[in-house]
């Protein structure tokens, strides 16, 4: 049905042509659905671009043949490719919420792509766009029509995507990472909604993703990809249990799954003994009836409502749940950015919710608890470099200056993993993994007791999770630091925590020993979220 | 603007704003809010013009008793003004006057002010929004081009363009234009103010020349005012061209490259669709944003403009106010501006809320 030959692509950019797909080839069939997988710059998005002809301004395919149903998907006239888009060949994308025209209501939308493709008239076009949300399963389509994508959830919106997709009955559908930066149990429904009527239509689909695991999941084959090439193709269970290229093996290993160890995520060469780590009898923090309250537009919204824990001295808790929560709120009350609404937090005894958040950066407890933030790229100054940014805490909190701090600060970038020529540099001639390191470093300068490690993984490359990860572990056991771990990863938290708390809307629903929650969960919620991600096939039983 | 009082007015919206605070009307009653938010603003524009202009050097009475006047005929003027009275029963007695709609009489036309400017403001809102029409008429296209092809000559030609109109004042671009098309070419009437000697005024509805020729119908009278109005419209067009041209290209370059545009190209929508349904409306907010801003300092900046072309604007009545130290011209001047700005921020909120159904009108 598809088959392409060659295809190669080259963006032109400032510092000369860039190539960012060198040549690959692949057929997919009638009813076929394929994956695509590789990490960030591996070219699989490009790929898609280039099939529909929708590459950014620079981009341009440089060599090759794409054959679609006996059209010749690169020559073709631009008139045509139009007819071809949204009827023949339809994409949907990640971030479903900016996929969407964010002033014009949804149902508008659907008309549009109805109207462009001559499917319906003005006058039918409102029931066509209805009954293209009702095949999406929205619930209450009609009320739906007339919503803007700022009013619907992030998983709602996807499927106003898929319904414009899927509007004019197109015979393949290229989805490209289709639930990046929806929630776990959201994922789940988005990916099995898009299944389902793939397979009722009959259609073929092309699915990428950097997820092996969601691949492994949906798939009839998997291809990977690194650096413009396909690396390795096959069957998922094959490609699970039995890679054969070097990178296909280093991505299986670093793909959280049950039954793993935090060290098996790294390339065999590289699985160091884990350090065992110290978790006392005696608390660290002690959190009482937390609770927060946020004046929302339209009354107050209570984020957290009266939490209660205790972190031992050593122990890494994970705190997981799903986007709204609490459990980001949570953690920026731990770590003293924000304000409680009421509850207490004892800190080796001391109730540090009466220090207001705003005068604690003076407090002498700043540097004993310190955070790992989210994303690595927009946490650094973008105007500092690396030493700049270790320096910080250092100098401030630290008191340490002239040969003393300098002498610190490659220290740090030696126990971090961050080599010396790269402390030199700014954020944007780092790399993703190397950034991380950059935070890491800054975060536990001051060899904090309380680290609060917020999602840090999770805009990372599975590869560079797997390191990052392995890091934290050997820095806890270095350090003897106790760590709040948030996420949304229930594996990766299996891996690297001793105690779990599960929240759901701003209340804990769960918590205990992580291994016993994981493997046998008391509460509804705990059992969706486990069962919502995706589990790739067990590894082939090496030693 | 006739004597119909704008201070009473602006209090007779107060009860109206506890009146619509029924639920039945959200968007009035959010109107009604914004109006009554903005009369701190007022209060405080009366205040500080009141102030400002007895902070200015020279002495009105000492002006206006003339050249030979002597200490007691200078004192027999200053009694006539009410200006030997304390400061603080002048004010009251001022805003007394605004109160019942009465902004005081000029002492350099001995026109009650707010004839003086219900005579010349239409005068100065016609030369500005036809000038911002202008420009809004090139500026727009000339920035999507650009947008859409960068690098282009269309580019290159809107930085060329949006160079020279910032950097030529406008005094001189408007004498280079009379130069031209006046002295040289002979085909611009003289720079003579509204409307030429051989035509009779319009009748007083509007006060825009433009619309009152066409009310009576009177097509000859109607040529002539746009003869006069070409030039200096022309004039303020180019100074406004230029932020209008560059943020249309800014914020269309910002929205072709969002998410959005893809999945619509992807959708196989055509081109047309997507660059004025999908990226235009989407770069309109701030367009309309600084084209807010550009009203607002055109009206102040057409000074310049007006006394060039010899046009009977609010402009150069405040000016020349204000050389003579005309209280209460220039306490009208400013009032009437300030008024002007709160309707046309009322105007630029409305207009986003009909752009972007994200802004909740009511969310303050």
């Amino acid at each position: 049905m598809l088959s392409v030959k060659d295809l190669a692509v080259s963006f032109q950019t400032r510092r000369g042509a860039v190539d960012a797909v060198r040549g690959i080839s692949f057929d997919l069939e009638k009813g076929e659905i394929l994956g695509i997988v590789g990490e960030s710059g591996s070219g699989k998005s490009v790929t898609s671009y280039a099939l529909m002809r929708i590459l950014d301004a620079g981009g341009r395919i440089k060599a090759g043949k794409a054959t679609y149903s006996g059209i010749d998907l690169r020559r073709a006239a631009e008139r045509d490719m139009r007819d071809i888009r949204g009827r023949e060949i339809s994409m949907i994308f990640q971030n479903p919420r900016a996929a969407l025209n964010p002033i014009r209501k949804v149902g508008h939308q659907i008309e549009d792509v109805l109207r462009e493709h001559a499917r319906a008239t003005r006058q039918d076009a409102r029931a066509k766009a209805i009954a293209a949300l009702r095949a999406v399963r929205i619930n209450d389509a009609e009320a739906r029509y007339d919503a803007y994508p700022f009013e619907l959830s992030g998983g709602m919106c996807q499927r106003i995507v898929c319904a414009i997709a899927l509007a004019c009955d197109p015979r393949l559908l290229i989805a490209d990472e289709p639930t990046t930066g929806l929630d776990i149990t959201t994922q789940k429904a988005v990916m099995d909604l898009v299944r389902d009527l793939i397979r009722e239509r009959g259609m073929s689909s092309l699915l990428i993703t950097h997820d092996l695991g969601l691949a492994a999941q949906y798939c009839d084959r998997i291809m990977v990809m690194k650096d413009g090439l396909i690396v390795e193709q096959g069957d998922p269970v094959q490609i699970f249990s039995d890679p054969q290229h070097g990178y296909t093996r280093k991505l299986v290993d670093a793909t959280p799954r049950i039954g793993e160890s935090i060290r098996s995520l790294l390339p065999p060469a590289d699985r160091k003994a884990e350090l065992p780590h110290q978790v006392l009898d005696t608390p660290l923090v002690e959190v009482r009836n937390l609770t927060k309250t946020y004046r929302g537009k339209s009354g107050p919204v209570q984020a957290v409502k009266g939490i209660s824990f205790t972190i031992k001295q050593g122990q890494s808790v994970g705190l997981v749940g799903e986007s709204g929560c609490g459990k980001s709120t949570t953690s920026e009350i731990l770590v003293r950015l924000m304000d409680a609404t009421s509850g207490d937090i004892l800190f080796e005894g001391e109730n540090i919710a009466a220090i207001p958040a705003k005068g604690f950066a003076r407090n002498p407890r700043r540097a004993q608890i310190q955070m790992v933030f989210q994303d690595a790229t927009d946490s650094l100054n973008p105007r500092h470099t690396a030493r700049q940014t270790i320096v910080e805490p250092l100098r401030r909190l630290g008191g340490l200056r002239g040969a003393k701090l300098g002498a610190r600060v490659e220290e740090l970038a030696v126990l971090v993993g961050l080599p010396l020529p790269l402390l030199d540099r700014f954020p944007h001639q780092l790399s993703g993994g190397q950034k991380a390191r950059v935070g890491v470093a800054r975060a536990v300068a001051l060899e904090p007791k309380f680290l609060i490690l917020d999602e840090p993984t999770a805009a990372l490359d599975v590869s560079i999770q797997a390191v990052v990860l392995n890091l934290l572990v050997d820095l806890r056991a270095k350090l003897g630091m106790t760590y709040l771990f948030v996420s949304h990863d229930l594996h990766v938290v299996r891996l690297l925590c001793d105690h779990v708390i599960v929240m759901k809307d701003g209340e804990i629903v769960e918590q205990g020993h992580a291994r016993d929650v994981m493997a046998n969960p008391q509460n509804e919620y705990t059992k969706t979220l486990l069962a919502a991600a995706p589990t790739p096939p067990a590894r082939r039983q090496v030693a | 603007m006739s004597s119909g009082s704008i201070a009473s007015l602006m209090f007779a919206l107060w009860p109206r704003a506890k009146t619509l605070s029924s639920p039945a009307y959200p968007r009035l009653r959010a109107i009604a809010l914004r109006v009554a938010q903005s009369i701190p603003v007022v209060i405080g524009v009366v205040l500080i013009s009141f102030l400002l202009t007895r902070a200015l050097p020279g002495d009105p009475a000492a002006y206006f008793a003339g050249a030979a006047a002597d200490e007691a005929s200078i004192a027999e003027v200053r009694t006539a003004l009410g200006l030997d009275k304390p400061l603080i029963q002048q004010f009251f007695i001022y805003v007394g006057d605004l109160l019942e709609g009465d902004l005081g009489r000029s002492l350099s036309s001995g026109q009650a002010v707010a004839q003086d400017l219900a005579k010349r403001l239409p005068a100065s809102l016609e030369l500005t929004l036809t000038a911002l029409i202008l420009s809004c008429a090139i500026a727009i296209p000339l920035g999507i081009l650009a947008a859409t092809r960068p690098g282009s000559w269309v580019d290159h030609l809107c930085r060329v363009v949006v160079t020279a109109g910032v950097s030529l004042p406008t005094f001189f671009t408007g004498i280079v234009l009379i130069y031209v098309f006046y002295y040289l070419l002979g085909i611009a009437p003289a720079p003579l103010g509204r409307l030429d000697f051989i035509y009779l005024d319009p009748d007083h509805v509007t006060g825009f020349y433009l619309i009152d020729a066409a009310l009576m119908g009177d097509w000859e009278t109607w040529s002539g005012a746009a003869k006069q109005l070409v030039m200096p419209a022309i004039t303020l067009a180019l100074f406004t061209l230029a932020p209008i041209a560059r943020m249309t290209r800014a914020s269309m370059l910002t929205a072709l490259s969002s998410d959005f545009i893809r999945t619509a190209r992807a959708a196989g929508l055509s081109n047309g669709k997507v660059l004025y349904g999908y990226a235009f409306r989407n770069a309109l907010l701030p367009v309309v944003t600084t084209l807010g801003m550009v009203f607002s300092f055109a009206l102040g900046a057409n000074v310049l403009v007006e006394k060039v072309f010899a046009w009977p604007g609010i402009g150069s009545y405040a000016v020349e106010a204000l050389v003579v130290s005309d209280y209460a011209a220039v306490q009208g001047f400013v009032l009437a501006m300030a008024l002007l700005f709160v309707v046309l921020n009322l105007v630029i909120d409305l207009l986003y809320t009909a752009i972007d159904p994200r802004i909740g009108f009511s969310s303050k």
